[in-house]
């Protein structure tokens, strides 16, 4: 495997509360190699998004890093300034926002909004801008006559495959996605997910991609990070956390969706409501929802069990812990 | 089987659209007809823009039908139709951030749906009463849940709080809007149950409407599948998921994320296509653009339902293979 594009190691994040500061990550570190395709699962509330924007050097008061490293290329982002971060933006990072309805500015052509990030970022003339956006938008199957379209002319599926044109202008090297599937429709999400897969293929890229619904990522994904309250629980190659969960949160949101195969069943999903972030308990933070919960789980946080490619973090796959 | 809850016939919504002088008419709805036999669960599917939501909005009495009848407990049903008979098909609202009061404790809206609705409970019952309804629905301590603020309530508890609402007005028939797909995919099943729940325990009838066969499936009786303000096809549950025999349906099916079939048999993920707005239609199979089994007819005469068996039939020609 290359040389990892991206290093986060530890990273911690708190928002300012009236309660006292909540930790909304807490110590996530991974690596993502050049090309690779990570997808980020787990619940609203989770830390995913907040995670990203972490990642992504965005998040604004009340949030902020009090801990931990990004590492992009070797340079570590949390330690740059405003103008040095703008460098590295859309060049090396870009970002695609969950909802396109309102990334996009409703009253300027995609065309024009295209031409703006190009200005922002390079001193292309006016014919090679045109140029380089007919390109972006051709490689996400939209006409070039949608330069001159506005948003609200455009269906759901059709913008926010704009805003992956966009991300992709000036050929960054990570795009990082807060899911840009959710508010589409199966069909449309389908398409856009395979879109993602060729274009990746063709320009190697990597992607980090959130999202709650881990069926959207099941076929597209390298590996896949399972997060709770904060924490990664489960990271590994994304077929093997379907085939063989081995985190009890991860075994619970394999059961919590229902299929179109096989004989019809009865599922339950995962009774309960993540822990508060405040005064978080003392030891696994699933324990009060886990079916497997032992003494050890409510007194000893577990710590991230890695072996070779894959990590976990619960005291019954830890031969140390299990009585 | 007995006298339908609900029954539906021709129902055409048409929409005008363009400037002042346009002649152009959307149609959202067209020649739509199907029932709802007491105690099941209908899901109507299909992709934004198929009209399934117009549906439940004429049905709701939100717009006023272009054409047709709906029949509900064996009553038609217009715009004049009285409080009593509305509050027996309430409508349960997509997005449960939308659709409830911010500054008033979640007890008002459900006290006040009590009172409007039932006039058997008197004052002294009425707070019990609404601590069954949401105790009916999941959430426990009735009581505690009725003094909170909606902000208080999480997403999947805000949309149960929609369901026993709903329930307040003793309903025969609840029309359920994407009701889950706000929800993170770990919540759903939750209220997926609850429907489940009340459909067996309390025999209220549900109109699920959704773009997810999945969770259709997991719910519903009988599903309809509907494009472009049109039914292709419709029939009991495991036989449309088993034996689907529209293109469209086939196309909905393949679409469907799921992580449990094996890598080899994703493909065909490369429909760009969308359903079109259908302004001033001629005859046609409006599938037609997109289908991969369209033939010359498809496009120049408008398919009939083909009878695949006495509860499954399909618009299509190529179903009937004539």
């Amino acid at each position: 495997m290359s040389r990892p594009i991206l290093q986060v190691r530890d990273l911690r994040v708190e928002y300012e509360t009236p309660r006292g500061p909540a930790q909304a990550v807490g110590g996530v570190s991974f690596d993502l190699a050049q090309g690779e395709f990570l997808a980020i699962v787990g619940e609203s509330g989770c830390g995913k998004s907040t995670l990203l924007f972490a990642i992504a050097q965005l998040l604004t008061y009340p949030a902020s890093i009090v801990g931990g490293s990004v590492l992009f290329d070797g340079v570590d982002l949390t330690s740059l300034s405003t103008e040095e971060l703008r460098q590295h933006r859309w060049r090396d990072i870009s970002v695609v926002m969950q909802s396109a309805m309102n990334a996009l500015n409703p009253t300027l052509t995609i065309g024009v909004q295209l031409a703006d990030a190009c200005r922002a970022h390079t001193d292309w003339n006016d014919a090679r801008i045109a140029e380089r956006s007919a390109e972006v938008l051709a490689m996400v199957s939209i006409d070039a006559v949608h330069l001159k379209s506005y948003p609200f002319q455009l269906s759901g599926g059709m913008r926010q495959r704009a805003m992956i044109a966009m991300a992709l202008l000036l050929e960054p090297k990570l795009v990082i996605m807060d899911e840009p599937t959710s508010a589409l429709d199966v069909v449309a999400q389908r398409s856009l997910m395979q879109q993602v897969e060729d274009l990746r293929h063709r320009l190697g890229f990597s992607v980090l991609f959130v999202t709650h619904d881990m069926s959207v990522v099941s076929h597209f994904s390298d590996r896949l990070a399972v997060m709770y309250a904060g924490e990664v629980v489960e990271l590994d190659s994304t077929r093997a956390v379907f085939d063989e969960p081995r985190h009890p949160y991860s075994q619970g949101l394999m059961d919590a969706f229902p299929s179109l195969l096989g004989a019809p069943r009865e599922l339950t999903g995962i009774a309960g409501t993540p822990p508060s972030l405040v005064n978080p308990p003392a030891g696994c933070l699933f324990a009060p929802r886990c079916a497997h919960a032992m003494d050890i789980c409510r007194t000893t946080r577990p710590e991230l069990i890695v072996d070779d490619t894959r990590a976990v973090r619960c005291h019954l796959v830890n031969p140390r812990s299990v009585p | 089987m007995s006298e339908p809850v609900l029954k539906v016939e021709n129902l055409s919504q048409y929409f005008r659209v363009g400037g002042l002088r346009s002649k152009g008419l959307l149609h959202a709805l067209d020649e739509i007809s199907f029932e709802v036999a007491a105690g099941e669960i209908v899901a109507l599917v299909g992709e934004s823009g198929s009209g399934k939501s117009t549906i439940a909005r004429v049905l709701a009495g939100l717009y006023k039908p272009t054409k047709g009848s709906i029949v509900f407990e064996g009553h038609e049903l217009h715009r004049k139709t009285d409080r009593a008979t509305r509050g027996r098909m309430p409508m349960v609202f997509q997005d449960p951030f939308g659709s409830i009061n911010p500054v008033l404790r979640v007890g008002h809206s459900l006290l006040r749906s009590l009172k409007l609705h039932r006039s058997d409970v008197n004052n002294a019952d009425r707070e019990a009463e609404a601590v069954a309804m949401v105790e009916r629905v999941g959430l426990t301590p009735g009581a505690d849940v009725l003094r909170r603020y909606p902000h208080e309530l999480s997403g999947g508890q805000r949309q149960r709080l929609g369901f026993a609402q709903a329930l307040a007005s003793r309903p025969s028939l609840i029309l359920a809007d994407e009701p889950v797909s706000m929800l993170d995919v770990s919540i759903r099943i939750g209220l997926l149950n609850v429907m489940r729940a009340l459909r067996d325990e309390e025999g209220v009838s549900i109109l699920y409407i959704t773009h997810d066969l999945a969770s259709a499936r997991y719910v519903a009786n009988r599903m309809i599948v509907l494009y472009a303000g049109r039914i292709v096809e419709e029939g009991l549950t495991e036989e449309v998921i088993g034996t689907p025999r529209h293109p469209y349906t086939k196309l909905l099916m393949t679409t469907a994320p799921d992580p449990r079939l094996p890598l080899a048999t994703v493909d065909g993920g490369h429909d760009l296509g969308e359903p079109p707005k259908v302004i001033n239609p001629g005859a046609g199979c409006r599938f037609a653009p997109r289908c991969p089994l369209a033939m010359d007819r498809c496009r120049t005469s408008t398919p009939e339902f083909v009878q695949l068996s006495s509860t499954h039939r399909a618009a299509c020609y190529a179903v009937t293979g004539s």
